[in-house]
């Protein structure tokens, strides 16, 4: 038999209500994730990407449609069945980093993977080992607002990474990252990848989604495309011979 | 390629086979490697506009060579080449050529039509990516280069996605 998906959606739908007004986000998606996979998904703002994603995880509720987790129905849960799911089973992302302000750095990272069951010592270590592959290992003891804005992403990426959860899901996750943050950023997920963690990111950042599996394109709330990035075409063992070339 | 050569030779004179190196040596692997053959043919032009003069020096156990020096002309359209600004970019792009013209004559639909072309600049960037790992950390220049090619094809899919709002 094979393993159950780590995501499937069936007929997904969110409106929202402005002023009595129905506005469709999602119109009906149908998305399935296999373990392992690493998906991005990309599309306009207002597509519906951040609201898929939110659904995704629990935080924000469905209008109809199913969700279901690891073979489990999701969409039918409440809130505090939720977070319990959440705790145990998925790593969030946010635009905007939603760190605990008055906690360190460190123990923001080690929190989750405490809650989730985790021993002080497995905790603290694997804390430790993502804050070191982020370059971060000099904020452990900083609380969050001393930090730079990229930092402190850099900070929820580690802690959404904490608790080794089955599903990390990531919204804009290099937003608010330069280039060379961009670039551990880009290794740490490509490791854990690599490592069999199963991503689903929204993205604008073609870097970050040419790194994926497959890319999932949302228009108007709707799938327009499915599909696998295409391996390189050339130059297995080239040099970086010809960038200009290349986007001739 | 005149300019280059023209930038290198101010520096000192050369023959075109050190003007190759040196290309190579400043630019790294980012840049496409220059044929030794357009490299001479490019020199056999500035000299005949009067930009670059040759002298033939001899060696002792192979045939002379040609060793080429900027002359005052040359060092002048150097000056105005440095002193104005570089033309930027220029979309003239064929992609949305058929974006445009394809549906109106039935060849393609454009949603299929941006979703391909979308997957294909990902696996482009997927290879810049690539090109960006294997590239050693002290290649600057490279780096740099492979850099604004990815911030370009950013651009190309931000774009493509304001296409797709506007056209769909």
């Amino acid at each position: 038999m094979r393993a159950d998906p780590v995501v499937t959606t069936v007929n997904l739908v969110k409106i929202y209500q402005n002023g009595g007004v129905p506005v469709p986000a999602v119109r009906g998606v149908d998305l399935r994730v296999e373990r392992g996979e690493f998906v991005a998904i990309m599309g306009p703002s207002g597509s519906g990407k951040s609201t898929l994603i939110h659904m995704l995880g629990g935080l924000d509720p469905r209008t109809s449609g199913e969700i279901w987790l690891d073979g489990k129905r999701a969409d039918t849960l409440g809130e505090s069945a939720w977070a319990l799911l959440r705790r145990k089973k998925i790593g969030f992302v946010f635009q905007f980093f939603n760190l605990v302000a008055n906690m360190t750095v460190a123990d923001n990272v080690e929190l989750p993977a405490l809650l989730a069951g985790a021993s002080p010592r497995e905790a603290r270590e694997r804390r430790e080992r993502l804050l070191d592959a982020l370059g971060l290992t000099g904020c452990a003891d900083a609380a969050p607002a001393q930090l730079a804005g990229g930092e402190q992403q850099r900070v929820a990426l580690a802690r959404a990474l904490a608790n080794r959860p089955s599903l990390l899901l990531a919204d804009e996750p290099t937003g608010n990252l330069d280039s060379r943050n961009t670039r551990d950023v880009l290794k740490l997920l490509g490791e854990v990848h690599r490592d069999g963690q199963t991503i689903i990111m929204v993205t604008h950042d073609a870097r970050v989604a040419s790194l994926a599996d497959r890319v999932v394109s949302l228009l108007d709330g709707q799938i327009v495309d499915d599909g696998a990035v295409a391996a390189p075409r050339r130059r297995p063992r080239g040099t970086a011979g010809d960038v200009v070339e290349l986007r001739g | 390629m005149r300019l280059f050569l023209l930038a290198l030779l101010a520096k000192e004179p050369a023959h075109g086979y050190e003007l190759k190196q040196a290309l190579e040596q400043i630019f790294g692997s980012a840049y496409p490697s220059p044929n030794i053959g357009q490299i001479y043919v490019t020199l056999g032009r500035l000299e005949k506009d009067g930009l670059v003069r040759a002298v033939d020096v001899e060696q002792s156990n192979r045939p002379n060579k040609k060793v080429y020096y900027l002359t005052a002309a040359g060092r002048e359209a150097l000056d105005a080449w440095a002193d104005e600004p570089t033309e930027g970019p220029r979309v003239r792009d064929e992609f949305f050529m058929k974006l445009v013209l394809a549906p109106m004559t039935g060849v393609a639909d454009r949603m299929a039509l941006i979703n391909r072309q979308r997957r294909h600049y990902l696996s482009i960037m997927r290879d810049l990516n690539g090109l960006a790992e294997r590239t050693a950390p002290e290649d600057r220049v490279a780096l740099l280069l492979i850099e604004g090619a990815m911030l370009h094809l950013q651009a190309d899919l931000d774009w493509l996605e304001r296409c797709q709002e506007d056209l769909s």
